[in-house]
């Protein structure tokens, strides 16, 4: 579809749209904290975060803690990922495999990952393996879920089409299912690596020694509320790249697709 | 039709009566449906929707099983889908994340690369698409989307090709363009043609014969041979007696509309 370029006064007015309410909140939030209506110790001020923000950043502690929680994070999606996938088709293309896991599954999905914390102590020790594990939790049973449910989705009139030629089991399930299923794929493993990501000070409570879920524990013995929020702060900037990535590689790997989405 | 027996039909079907279930209730779609087709004829079967016209198309293009009766494909009973019966649907159901060519080629199988570039580049120029080979369908118009369709039920050289409301989602001027087009490849492939369709004038235009459907049950109400030369000029008089004769049968003692015409 033609579509216009876009004017630049309309490029600025969508900037505007995207960042003007953040904007606006900060700047009523430091006004009140300026005021004297929020006390700093309940609420610092959005100027201090900064300040504190950009000191943890010259130091190298922020990025020592982001590096310690990304890696554990990559380590349990990656696992949840390939056994996510992995069993999620093996699932969603054998009815009999789905009849006999349903139950398991539909029982341990809604388990918090961190009521699994104190057998992941037991199992694993509070060293990494626990951690990693707890992080797995949270990423395999979206993935798995949606992997399922983007097989079962496979367009009954592309199966009466490759019926009707004929068409080789293999082939079916690389050209037919497997393509047709990429968009819940990608779906499950997006909401997989946020799940993942938000477990990690879940699982940084178990004795951790670094990351950023220990930096906002830390913080919080020391009753410096200003760096548990450089700590939540990052955690939702590094999610929101984390979220970037996929779709990226989304619209890269969904060709198909992108006639629709620039609606 | 003394003129039919002498050559051995392509498709015999005897006495055929489909039922489903609905709720614990049979529902009878097609009953006693008799209809011999002859190698290279095409056959246009008009019928108002839910008269089991549909049903019938899946019966012989094996995506329907458990029927009464006898459905015979040369000699032989169909019992399932087969590559001698290629099958084009309402919608194009092309592969979203294929190109033309590889939708051509997805039901290709056991042949050499050579063959199988050989007969996709004819088919691209047989529908009149040369120089999409690589376009994706949602490129493609829907008029464009349906040729690759049709290219793709042809490359495997069936002997039986069936077109399921091929038309019906398309814009009127692209409709009789398609049409044309049909045509055109039956009289380039010979391949035999039966043609499903709620357009009067579609029918009368492309069938040597048009069969009549009455619904529920489905049965056949009359089998009109259309021996107008072609191309039909759809504006001459025979055709519009013959749309006149068609149009009786559903719509008995009723008010006629005035003109019905594309």
């Amino acid at each position: 579809m033609a579509r216009t370029t876009i004017r630049n006064t309309d490029k600025v007015k969508h900037f505007i749209q995207y960042f003007g309410l953040m904007v606006l909140l900060l700047l009523v939030w430091q006004a009140l904290s300026m005021l004297g209506v929020i006390q700093p110790i309940i609420l610092p001020p959005p100027s201090q975060i900064a300040i504190v923000f950009w000191d943890l950043l010259k130091n190298g502690t922020l990025l020592k803690h982001i590096s310690i929680s990304v890696l554990r994070v990559l380590e349990g999606f990656g696992v949840a990922a390939l056994l996510g996938l992995g069993l999620g088709m093996a699932i969603g293309l054998s009815q009999t495999l789905a009849r006999m896991t349903d139950l398991i599954i539909q029982v341990i999905k809604p388990i918090p990952p961190i009521a699994w914390i104190p057998l992941a102590i037991l199992w694993f020790g509070i060293g990494e393996q626990s951690k990693v594990f707890i992080i797995f939790l949270g990423a395999f049973f979206p993935v798995i879920v949606n992997t399922i449910d983007g097989i079962r989705q496979t367009d009954h009139k592309l199966v009466e089409v490759a019926r009707i030629l004929e068409v080789s089991k293999s082939r079916f399930i690389l050209q037919v299912v497997i393509p047709g299923a990429f968009p819940a794929i990608m779906t499950g493993l997006r909401v997989g690596l946020m799940v993942a990501w938000m477990c990690v000070v879940a699982a940084e409570l178990i004795a951790a020694s670094g990351g950023v879920g220990y930096l906002i524990m830390d913080a919080r013995q020391l009753s410096q509320s200003d760096v548990v929020l450089v700590g939540m702060i990052t955690i939702g900037i590094i999610g929101k790249v984390m979220d970037s990535i996929i779709s990226w590689i989304e619209k890269r790997v969904i060709t198909w697709k992108t006639a629709f989405v620039g609606v | 039709m003394n003129k039919d027996e002498r050559v051995e039909p392509k498709l015999l079907i005897e006495n055929l009566s489909k039922s489903y279930l609905v709720q614990n209730e049979e529902v009878k779609a097609l009953q006693g449906i008799n209809l011999t087709i002859r190698d290279g004829e095409f056959v246009a079967i008009v019928g108002s929707s839910g008269c089991g016209k549909s049903t019938l198309l899946k019966i012989i293009a094996g995506l329907e099983n458990g029927y009464q009766g006898s459905v015979l494909l040369g000699k032989e009973r169909i019992a399932g889908p087969g590559l001698d019966r290629g099958m084009v649907f309402q919608e194009h159901r092309l592969l979203p994340w294929l190109t033309v060519e590889k939708n051509i080629t997805f039901g290709l199988k056991n042949k050499k690369p050579e063959e199988i570039a050989r007969l996709v580049s004819e088919h691209i120029e047989l529908v009149g698409l040369s120089g999409f080979a690589n376009a994706y369908p949602y490129q493609l118009s829907g008029g464009m989307a349906q040729r690759v369709s049709i290219a793709r039920a042809l490359v495997n050289q069936p002997q039986l090709l069936l077109l399921d409301e091929p038309f019906g989602a398309l814009d009127a001027l692209t409709k009789i363009q398609m049409q044309q087009e049909v045509l055109r490849i039956w009289e380039v492939e010979k391949t035999t043609m039966i043609l499903v369709t709620h357009d009067i004038d579609e029918a009368i235009f492309l069938g040597d014969r048009v069969v009549v459907m009455s619904s529920r049950p489905g049965t056949i109400r009359r089998i009109i041979p259309i021996d107008m030369p072609r191309p039909r000029d759809r504006s001459s008089s025979e055709f519009a007696h013959i749309r006149k004769e068609i149009y009786h049968e559903f719509f008995t003692d009723a008010e006629e509309p005035f003109a019905y015409a594309i």
